[in-house]
């Protein structure tokens, strides 16, 4: 009996291949997200290009070199021997390559640049960074970690309660494979962090400061756990 | 300039009824919410969409502030002859803009 119920766990967690959020929309949502003439995002991804080229990221880059580059983020900076995630690259290449001052990591020309950076890497499978099994650890420990007046942990809700409603809303398995995305709650495109600021506040938890390394490490657990998806920025979500 | 993505066919054959999808970049500010400093934001929304079809009227919007961001607007339209659809958007704070696209009959 026990051992039948350890082979059907195994089946559940081996077998089961992720699903993005994108398989539990509508159809008119996902119709929205396919067409790049309706999709929102696009809009940004457009700003994004211009901005490359008016900030001059093109005289380092070449955008085909950008192609596969967000399916494996966040990864490991190797000056730093840190974990960074896509928008932390863009702003040291800002910064420290180019002098010029920070921009602030959710205004506007920041998730435009990241927008058209991960766009180029759509249909890509994700390819999690092996070098940050550490960032990887500590970011599935705050997955399960309860937290909140409503003492949920992310996995209560991601992994036990996938598929079912929370409210209105379906509940999705929570990967991270479309960012940044167009929500259409937001009105807007916005960045992996604000989601994940979004599910802390929503268990009445108060969200970790901007920059603070447990978004690296929650980022780099859903990296891993979101393995075999394809990247699908920019994602259009409810 | 705000940002537009417009389907229009390039070709269509004489009396074919053609869908037409617009989007326009734009915040569509309610004027009902309050801003950081705790100030109303005030509105600044697109308040009227038009079509010309060689310079008669094919389709017309009214939009309120209920209208979400970035509108996304569509409708068909029969199509007789060749000739320039020009798209209109305009809203407070004087926002307007107008794209154009040729349609040819085939
Ligand atoms: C002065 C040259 C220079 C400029 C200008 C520059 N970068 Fe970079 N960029 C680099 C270098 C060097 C690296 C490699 C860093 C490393 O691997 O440690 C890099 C890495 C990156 C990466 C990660 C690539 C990878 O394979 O992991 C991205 C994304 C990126 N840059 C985006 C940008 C954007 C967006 C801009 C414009 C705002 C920009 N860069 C401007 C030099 C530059
Ligand atoms: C109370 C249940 C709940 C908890 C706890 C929760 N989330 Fe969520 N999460 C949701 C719901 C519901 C959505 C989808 C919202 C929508 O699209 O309307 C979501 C969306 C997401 C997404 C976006 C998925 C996509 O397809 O774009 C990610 C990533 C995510 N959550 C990660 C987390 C992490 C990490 C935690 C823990 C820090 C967490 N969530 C905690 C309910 C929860």
């Amino acid at each position: 009996m026990r051992q039948l119920a350890a082979a059907a766990l195994a089946a559940l967690t081996l077998g089961a291949a992720p699903r993005s959020g994108f398989e539990t929309m509508t159809p008119e949502l996902q119709a929205m997200q396919r067409d790049d003439l309706a999709n929102p995002g696009m809009l940004y991804v457009a700003d994004g290009e211009a901005l490359w080229a008016q900030e001059g990221c093109g005289s380092c880059h070449a955008v085909a070199a950008m192609r596969g580059v967000a399916a494996r983020y966040p990864a490991l900076d190797a000056a730093s021997q840190t974990p960074i995630d896509l928008t932390d690259r863009i702003a040291q290449c800002r910064e420290a390559r180019q002098g010029k001052p920070a921009l602030p990591p959710e205004a506007a020309p920041m998730l435009a640049l990241a927008a058209f950076v991960a766009h180029q890497s759509r249909g890509m499978p994700l390819q999690p960074d092996a070098q940050l099994e550490g960032a990887r650890r500590q970011g599935e420990a705050l997955f399960r970690e309860r937290r909140g007046q409503l003492n949920l942990s992310c996995a209560q809700c991601h992994d036990d309660n996938a598929g079912r409603k929370l409210a209105g809303s379906t509940i999705p398995e929570g990967h991270a494979n479309g960012y940044p995305l167009y929500r259409l709650e937001w009105q807007g495109l916005g960045s992996l962090q604000r989601r994940l600021r979004n599910c802390i506040a929503g268990v009445r938890s108060e969200p970790y400061p901007p920059g603070a390394p447990e978004y690296v490490a929650l980022e780099a657990y859903l990296a891993a756990r979101a393995r075999g998806l394809v990247v699908e920025s920019p994602a259009v979500r409810p | 300039m705000a940002r537009t993505l417009l389907r229009v066919p390039a070709t269509v054959t004489r009396g074919e009824v053609v869908e037409i999808r617009t989007l326009i970049q734009h915040p569509m500010e309610t004027g009902f919410r309050s801003g950081e400093n705790g100030r109303m934001l005030s509105r600044d929304i697109i308040r009227r969409f038009t079509c010309l079809y060689n310079n008669r009227p094919v389709f017309e919007a009214e939009l309120h502030p209920a209208i979400a961001a970035n509108p996304y607007l569509t409708f068909t339209l029969r199509v007789d002859e060749s000739g320039i659809l020009a798209f209109t958007w305009e809203g407070d704070n004087g926002f307007s803009q107008t794209e154009t696209r040729t349609l040819t009959v085939a």
